[in-house]
């Protein structure tokens, strides 16, 4: 896992780190406490559930390495809650980092976990999953109930993944979390950048700028070029309806909605299946999927232990 | 006759005055942001050196990836027609063709300056020269060092990114597991010259075999290319003056 | 299941794509690739799948069209070249040639390239 040196330079790419706990469930009177916590290159994510209620999360930038990132993702999320480690019945990891959570009794890949994940949240409506994390994108086909029937995998490139998003917006001065209003604020939508690599968009970016671009139109443009990409995979796997969404990508309208444009369809609006969880208002992060998806399969280690 | 070459790379621009098979001048600068002005800059430098005026130029052949920034001209070559005619002027015996830039590699098939066949490896900056102009940037070392260090390594370590963003951070990575300089430098050198041999197999490697481009003035890289293909090669004088030599020599033969 | 493993960039689509729901995890690919290409294991996408699967390294996922190519000796439009380009239909029988292609008795492997 490594630290950038862009570490030392204004944060630009931050976007907010955030936990929650369910006040409503009073986890010592739970069966079955699991947790699953999705270590990747720039996030990580701590999903606690109380008998498969959503207990406690956190989502926040990854450490210096996989047993840091874990514990900071844990200790986080489990702030406020009196529960400690040591009450987990069981833990799953995922992620790139997932063999080295510390705590963890199994490692699950991304795609098993976020497919697991993303029907939880959303509902067994949704058939295509996409999922853009810090550096891969996944499309991924799950059946009703959360099984991956079909997927596709980029980790290849940064310019197709979260990476190549901030280090656009570094590049041009933005606030990664500006980076999808600022892109629809602009007279006209521009052609998207030719540059199928981030590093070589940068080029492309400056001479734009230097002919009087302004950056609203250049992050169009790159936005543009981004959604472009993701539709070609998305149409290698095939578009099933209804379309979940789920990662960091989710937070970024200017990818977002441009896809939904090129794909002539929308993505399930980020919603809770389960309607308690939308009135208590609890907050729907689209990053938690895979974590979320990880506490799920520990849930169910716990139950074929026990012979249920 | 004169005939003058100019090739417009993603990083640098090359120009070459020619006069019946004989190269009279050549320079180059880095693009940057004014393409058109840098190329008059060195037109005007190449006529000084070789004491000519700009109306005996007869004809201007253009070339490279900045093709649309060239001034008025008469020939437009492709990179892989300007790097098979300069190479082959060279070293007729030429048959395979390594030509790798800042922004590109190639791989040529040639017969003299007829192209049988080739591949490219472009639009991602791990293919070429960026790659190490990255790593390079990363290691606080000059690309000329970088390819100096790297000859005094002694074993490599692997790197798993395959793009030149994630290798960035993955060096970094080594740089605080203490990892020495120049194993870092022959690792990301090595790691380049192997996909740049598995694109170029494909198409079939025979001899001789000559790398030209700017990469072709980095030792470890070409040392890299060496024992992927397992055979000699061979590197031209000023191999990043190539294009501009092809583009110059197609001009005169139209 | 459809897993495709593999990438796609400014340079072309390199992906090879095993159905699952075909291979029985006998790992001849395994045996019979020069690159090490496979491996054969825990089904990645399905942790509770029994029976094993072959899948593409984590390794070689992000370099496949240059971990490939000693085995492709015909050439596509993308690694080739508009001088010699394979017809459709001798470009078929060549894929089909490939050693894992040819090894996988389920015909559970594709390329996409």
């Amino acid at each position: 896992m490594a630290t950038n040196k862009t570490e030392d330079k204004k944060e630009l790419w931050r976007w907010v780190e955030s936990r929650w706990t369910n006040p409503d469930i009073d986890w010592k009177k739970g069966e079955i406490i699991s947790a699953g916590i999705d270590v990747g290159s720039v996030s990580t994510q701590c999903v606690v559930m109380v008998d498969g209620e959503l207990y406690c999360y956190s989502n926040l930038r990854s450490g210096s390495g996989s047993a840091d990132s874990s514990w900071r993702g844990a200790n986080f999320a489990l702030e406020g809650t009196g529960m400690k480690v040591d009450d987990w019945h069981s833990c799953v990891g995922t992620g790139y980092g997932r063999v080295n959570v510390p705590m963890s009794k199994k490692a699950i890949t991304e795609i098993a976990c976020h497919g697991r994940g993303a029907n939880w949240m959303y509902g067994p409506q949704v058939k295509t999953i996409l999922d853009m994390g810090g550096q891969d994108c996944k499309v991924i086909h799950v059946d009703e109930k959360g099984k991956v029937t079909n997927f596709a995998m980029n980790d290849k490139c940064a310019a197709g993944a979260g990476r190549g998003m901030e280090v656009f917006a570094d590049f041009v001065g933005v606030n990664i979390n500006e980076v999808g209003d600022r892109s629809f604020n602009i007279n006209e939508e521009p052609k998207p950048v030719s540059s199928t690599c981030v590093i070589f968009a940068k080029s492309e970016a400056a001479g734009l700028l230097r002919e009087g671009w302004p950056v609203n139109k250049v992050l169009a443009a790159y936005t543009s070029a981004t959604a472009h990409r993701v539709w070609e995979l998305m149409e290698r796997v095939g578009v099933l309806p209804e379309l979940g969404i789920t990662g960091g990508i989710a937070k970024n309208r200017g990818v977002v909605e441009r896809l939904e444009k090129e794909l002539g369809k929308k993505f399930q609006p980020k919603k809770w299946n389960n309607p308690e969880y939308e009135k208590k208002d609890i907050p729907f992060d689209t990053q938690i999927a895979g974590a979320l998806g990880a506490a799920l399969f520990a849930k169910a280690l716990v139950e074929k232990e026990r012979g249920k | 006759m004169i005939s003058a070459g100019i090739d417009i790379g993603g990083k640098d621009v090359k120009v070459l005055l020619l006069k019946d098979g004989k190269v009279l001048a050549k320079e180059k600068a880095p693009g940057g942001f004014d393409q058109a002005g840098v190329i008059e800059e060195l037109m005007e430098k190449a006529l000084k050196a070789a004491g000519i005026e700009r109306k005996e130029i007869r004809k201007i052949g253009v070339t490279g990836s900045g093709k649309k920034y060239a001034p008025s001209h008469d020939v437009e070559i492709t990179e892989v027609g300007a790097a098979a005619k300069g190479v082959s002027f060279l070293v007729p015996s030429a048959r395979t063709i390594i030509d790798s830039g800042a922004e590109d590699s190639r791989g040529i098939k040639c017969e003299g300056a007829v192209v049988k066949d080739f591949a490219t490896n472009d639009k991602c900056a791990a293919g070429a020269g960026a790659f190490t102009e990255a790593m390079a940037r990363a290691l606080e070392v000059s690309l000329e060092e970088f390819g100096k260090i790297a000859l005094k390594s002694t074993k490599t370590v692997p790197i798993n990114a395959q793009c030149a963003v994630f290798a960035e951070s993955e060096v970094v990575s080594l740089i605080n597991s203490k990892v020495a300089k120049e194993d870092i430098a022959r690792s990301v050198n090595d790691a380049l010259a192997e996909r740049v041999v598995a694109m170029v197999k494909r198409i079939g490697v025979e001899k001789d075999v000559v790398v030209v481009g700017g990469l072709a003035k980095n030792p470890a890289y070409v040392d890299g290319l060496k024992n992927g293909f397992k055979t000699d090669v061979l590197v031209p004088e000023n191999p990043e003056f190539v294009g501009a030599l092809g583009a110059a020599l197609a001009a005169r033969e139209s | 299941m459809l897993a495709h493993w593999g990438y796609q960039n400014g340079s072309g689509a390199y992906f090879i794509t095993i159905d699952t729901d075909k291979c029985n995890g006998c790992g001849k690919c395994k045996e019979v690739c020069p690159q090490v290409v496979f491996d054969v294991g825990e089904d990645p996408a399905d942790p509770l799948r029994e029976e094993p699967v072959a899948y593409v390294s984590e390794e070689h996922r992000k370099k496949l069209r240059f971990t490939c190519s000693p085995c492709k000796k015909y050439l596509t439009a993308e690694g080739g070249s508009a001088v010699s380009r394979t017809p459709p239909e001798v470009l078929a029988q060549e894929m089909k040639n490939l050693p894992c292609v040819a090894a996988c008795s389920a015909e559970a492997i594709t390329h996409s390239w």
